[in-house]
């Protein structure tokens, strides 16, 4: 399977990004998902909430608070990601998948992106060195959790017609 | 009383595709147990070995969180949407702090 998205897509993934360097910054992929592709029509940017560590480690408890915060860690706002689902289904789209940053860090899955992935859902890392966003790649986790693998992504016009 | 459980998109593969399942169930704990019999290749995403429900499930009765309700003896009746809401989160390797 692919991904595919339009250049302003992928902008405003790289924007975002930046805009939250050093931070990561995290994000979600609406869109529609046929047999062999899947099409983003929107990639919204979303709150990091590891920001906000009371809220965070009550929804999901950090191992070791000390060397784990916003600057290494995201974590989507549960309530957030249930009303922008929500919404998305009522207009016909469905969640393809999420998008994170990696500050000062190479576009590659972390052991701990692993541990917390979701099968089927494509998995958006874009590298962002010294403030400026620079790879981005897309990943799937393997069906029995083990690894990631690499999702291709595609280009698209913005009309979704052909691709670029 | 059948109540609504709405399957995330990664776990409708486990459910023959369904987006919703109607399970007859008296607490978010009935539900949870009635769906992973009916589909049992759901069990290990929502449950780990001993039972519990994983940390990164989180499950909402309409739009209530239970961990803030009563957990899986929070009670539902019919016309009831319980959701099984994903955690997503991830990050970087810990940085080396050596020189």
């Amino acid at each position: 399977m692919a991904i595919k998205l339009t250049p302003g897509h992928l902008d405003a993934i790289r924007r975002h990004a930046a805009r939250e360097y050093p931070n990561e910054c995290c994000g979600i992929l609406l869109g529609r998902a046929d047999g062999d592709s899947k099409e983003v029509l929107e990639a919204i940017p979303l709150k990091n909430l590891r920001a906000d560590r009371e809220t965070a480690q009550d929804i999901l408890p950090l191992e070791d608070p000390g060397h784990e915060s916003e600057r290494n860690r995201f974590l989507i706002d549960p309530r957030e990601q249930l009303r922008v689902e929500k919404d998305a289904r009522a207009r016909g789209l469905e969640v393809l998948g999420y998008f994170h940053s990696h500050p000062d860090h190479p576009a590659r899955p972390s052991i701990y992106d692993r541990e917390h992935a979701w099968p089927w859902y494509s998995y958006i890392i874009v590298s962002v060195e010294r403030g400026e966003p620079k790879e981005l790649t897309s990943w799937v986790l393997a069906a029995d959790r083990s690894r990631f693998d690499p999702e291709p992504v595609e280009m698209m016009n913005p009309s979704g017609a052909s691709r670029i | 009383m059948p109540v609504k459980v709405v399957i995330p998109t990664p776990l409708r593969q486990y459910t023959g595709k369904r987006e919703f399942v109607e399970i007859p169930a008296r607490t978010v704990g009935e539900a949870l147990s009635g769906l992973t019999s009916q589909y049992g290749d759901l069990r290990k995403h929502l449950f780990s070995d001993d039972g519990k429900l994983r940390s990164f499930v989180n499950v909402y009765v309409n739009d209530e969180d239970i961990r803030f309700l009563q957990k899986e003896q929070t009670p539902v009746a019919e016309k009831d949407v319980i959701s099984i809401v994903p955690s997503i989160a991830g990050g970087m390797p810990l940085r080396c702090v050596c020189s």
